[in-house]
């Protein structure tokens, strides 16, 4: 081992786990990654890594690659110490991104939550009306948690943020591109989607049978129809993000014959994904009269949790008001 | 300040001093515990003699998916509710796929079922496979006293050569990408509708499931005897699984078919009570009836119990309603396996162990490997049914969808997800059983025991952190991601603390496995 070797570090947030099943699933090529990298931290141990790290000189970590949203106090001190300790902060997978599908809690507020969790769920038996405490007694012995924020942050509206790694997860092949460009010698803009600046529609296996135009007449849910194997999904009346979202993915969802759910993001050149699927989509829509295209709009049954799926809280919407979350988060 | 000032203040302070070393109650913080899902944290506090009082299993973080599913249309739910865990995404997405049938009524076709019972088990034997040779296994293959440098995957390759550790990766690999390539991804699938599935399996693919099956069994055997030869064979191995630090009588969860053997995918739930009677067998729709959730203000998460019995604190035997599901549990409330090796290695394990049920959790990592067994051998059945590649893979469903109810055995444990729908099909309510909660109860109290078995005083020995550790990783085949431990041993640190919170020792495992006192 040569003390010349670049640090890289792990970590996660509020996410679940996927992420890092996504290094595993490198496979026989982690055994590559391990003798090209030191790895200094990987995403476990969260008392002991805020102990060693704070012991380390700040920008001492070449990447640090994190994933999750911010949902917590605690995920907040950890972004904060590693964002100090490296010299490059990767926001890794779409919940680090852009929030990811755990930000649709920002359709809601931490007392919402707390009272579907713990009172309102037809198993929970909690005559006492007992939440969890940031502190808690027990007896003399006092027990902490973690604050749970009103809001979930997507990373880089806690620190700064280099490079993105999109995808819920990111598959294993964008992760060895983005390991081996933020390794190499000619650094990107720092900002830099690490994956093809392209919609999905490109690399998609049935782009050939996209029509030149479509008119939309009525959206269909996946249980309304027999999904035809080889036509655009969006010629068969299917809500498919293609249009709007990232390549890089190699389009799995696809070739799982569904359609695609948006999780790789938009490209650089748009600044809010849902704004551009349903720009996209109401251009397509084939009726001037104001209440057939009420008719047709009204086909897609969830909008928001649509089209912002994995990009509620990096998105211009970023949450629902509501009483109680006036707050900053 | 006058002399008598200066008495006062002395008396003040002698009696503050006195005070203190009285009251002295030290705490020992290990946060995180390492190899788990998610976060985890263990706060122990012992008394003023340095023997454990009481010790306390944390999860100290919430994501809410049961409300912001709320306005969702129920066929995404598969999709969405399979990122509460990426590590066991299929079994969620198949929970939610069979909430779905529940919910439009719709049965379906019978090559759909196959296909995703085929689906379904390859995940389970490449989850399984995972947690034995990543997680679980280094403690027993290399051994739990062994240097803690050693004592990981790394060391586990060391002990049965390169050419094993090749394999592991390989086999992991074929498996998951046979789940991708019929399911869409392996982490989050995209295959599961109400009523089918999105894909059918070409002849192609299924010869591709036939050869991964079969090399699959070949390894499932290899394992077993990897087991028998490095743990079974070990005398101090075997007593320490059957010690009492390690052992709880409590009622156990799981699904079973018909004829009560283990089923991972559809079935009846069957309880046992710690006497090893069945208590109840009911179909999955009654879980509200049978399954409670407790709530404690220091952890995020819920503890369930048996709501008949009812709960009474964190305790064991028939009167308290603590149960616990994953492959102990599932072994311990069938009659037996479907498939004839896992039938075998069923049979060993309990004239093995003497009785049934068995209560000592570390039986888990054999009750494990039983469970890869079968689902490799179910694997080879299914992948050799001639109606798997059937173009009839789905139903569209008709009903006007109201509630659904569906339930799986996911790698931890019995898994519900229940759905209540506007008559469009969007989600108003949902409750979620995860395999977790149903055996936090049951974890918090075997961190308990471990720790008092194990710690006394603030001299904590090294070993004490693996065996702690031990306590939990046997129930832990999900939350244990073969990342955290790949590039060597988990880092860990326990604090000694007095009331005061001043740190009275730190004990520290480094990546490498070296263990320092600070």
């Amino acid at each position: 081992m040569t003390p010349t070797k670049p640090k890289v570090a792990f970590y996660w947030c509020s996410s679940c786990g996927g992420c890092e099943e996504t290094v595993v699933d490198l496979a026989e090529a982690i055994l590559d990654v391990v003798a090209a990298v030191e790895i200094v931290f990987w995403p476990v141990a969260l008392d002991f890594k805020r102990a060693d790290v704070e012991a380390m000189p700040d920008r001492s970590i070449t990447a640090t690659f994190l994933n999750g949203a911010i949902r917590t106090s605690e995920q907040e001190e950890m972004a904060r110490l590693l964002r100090r300790k490296s010299e490059l902060l990767v926001a890794f997978g779409s919940c680090s991104h852009l929030g990811g599908i755990p930000g649709l809690a920002n359709l809601f507020n931490r007392e919402l939550i707390f009272r579907a969790v713990y009172l309102e769920s037809p198993s929970t038996e909690n005559r006492d009306r007992i939440f969890p405490q940031p502190r808690y007694g027990d007896d003399g012995r006092t027990l902490s948690l973690p604050e749970f924020h009103n809001t979930v942050r997507a990373l880089n509206q806690v620190v700064e943020v280099d490079y993105y790694v999109p995808g819920c997860p990111p598959t294993p092949r964008i992760l060895r591109t983005a390991l081996q460009t933020l390794l190499g010698s000619d650094l990107p803009a720092k900002g830099t989607v690490l994956a093809p600046d392209r919609a999905l529609c490109d690399e998609c296996p049935r782009k050939d049978t996209k029509p030149e135009t479509l008119s939309i007449t009525e959206c269909k849910r996946p249980q309304d129809l027999m999904i035809e194997k080889q036509t655009c999904l969006l010629a068969q009346g299917l809500v498919c993000m293609g249009p709007a979202t990232r390549a890089g993915c190699e389009a799995p969802c696809i070739h799982g014959n569904m359609p695609c759910t948006g999780c790789g993001g938009p490209t650089s050149r748009v600044q809010d994904q849902g704004a551009k699927i349903l720009s996209c989509l109401t251009s397509l829509v084939g009726s001037k009269d104001d209440a057939e295209i009420d008719r047709i709009l009204n086909t897609i049954p969830d909008p928001l949790g649509t089209f912002y799926r994995y990009g509620l809280p990096g998105s211009f919407l970023r949450r629902k008001i509501m009483s109680g979350t006036e707050g900053p988060h | 300040m006058t002399e008598r000032e200066q008495n006062l203040r002395q008396v003040l302070q002698e009696g503050a001093a006195r005070t203190n070393t009285e009251s002295v109650r030290r705490r020992i913080t290990i946060d995180p515990v390492t190899r788990l899902e998610g976060h985890g944290k263990i706060d122990i506090f012992l008394d003023e003699t340095g023997q454990v009082e009481r010790a306390y299993f944390q999860v100290p973080e919430l994501r809410g998916f049961e409300k912001f599913v709320q306005g969702r249309p129920a066929e995404d739910m598969p999709q969405i509710t399979s990122r509460i865990c990426g590590v066991c995404p299929t079994a969620h997405h198949m929970a939610a796929t069979k909430a779905l049938d529940h919910l439009y009524r719709v049965d379906p076709p019978p090559t759909a079922k196959i296909i995703r019972e085929l689906v379904y088990n390859t995940f389970m034997a490449e989850d399984h496979a995972l947690h034995f040779y990543f997680l679980g296994g280094p403690d027993f293959v290399v051994g739990p006293d062994a240097p803690p440098a050693e004592r990981n995957v790394l060391g586990v390759i060391g002990k049965v050569g390169i050419e094993t550790g090749r394999k592991v990766i390989a086999m992991r690999r074929r498996w998951r990408e046979l789940i991708a390539l019929t399911a869409g991804k392996s982490v989050h699938p995209v295959f599961g509708l109400p009523g089918g599935v999105a894909k059918r399996v070409t002849p192609e693919m299924q010869k591709q499931f036939q050869e991964v099956a079969a090399d699959g069994v070949e390894f499932a055997k290899f394992t077993l005897q990897l087991f028998e030869d490095v743990v079974l064979k070990n005398t101090d191995y075997v007593r320490m699984i059957l010690s009492d630090t390690y052992t709880h009588r409590t009622y156990y969860m799981g699904m079973v078919d018909d004829s009560n053997r283990v089923n991972f995918y559809d079935g009846s739930i069957r309880v046992m009570t710690p006497q090893g009677k069945e208590w109840k067998k009911f179909p999955s729709e009654q879980y509200l009836e049978n399954v409670a959730e407790h709530v404690e203000p220091w952890s995020y998460v819920k503890f369930c119990y048996l709501k008949p019995v009812g709960w009474n604190g964190f305790s064991e035997g028939i009167d308290s309603g603590i149960y616990s599901v994953a492959p102990m549990a599932r072994l311990n409330v069938s009659d037996g396996m479907a498939t004839p090796l896992a039938q075998q290695a069923y049979e060993k394990f309990f004239s093995t162990l003497g009785s049934k049920p068995v209560h000592h959790t570390l039986a888990n990592h054999w009750a494990r490997l039983v469970e890869l067994l079968y689902a490799t051998e179910r694997m080879t059945e299914l992948a050799a049914d001639p109606q798997l590649t059937d173009t009839t893979i789905r139903v569209l469903p008709t009903e006007k969808p109201r509630e659904g109810i569906g339930v799986v055995e996911a790698p931890r444990g019995t898994l519900v997800h229940h759905y209540v729908t506007d008559e469009n099909g969007i989600i108003q309510k949902a409750n979620l059983i995860v395999a977790t909660q149903n055996n936090a109860a049951r974890m918090a109290m075997s961190v308990e025991k471990a720790a008092k078995g194990l710690i006394s005083g603030a001299d904590v020995p090294e070993g004490v952190l693996n065996r702690v550790e031990m306590a939990f990783r046997a129930y832990d085949p999900c939350h244990g991601c073969a990342t955290h431990s790949l590039p060597g041993s988990m880092p860990l640190l326990i604090r000694v603390r007095d009331q005061s919170g001043k740190t009275l020792a730190t004990l520290r495992r480094d990546f490498d496995g070296s263990v320092r006192r600070d």
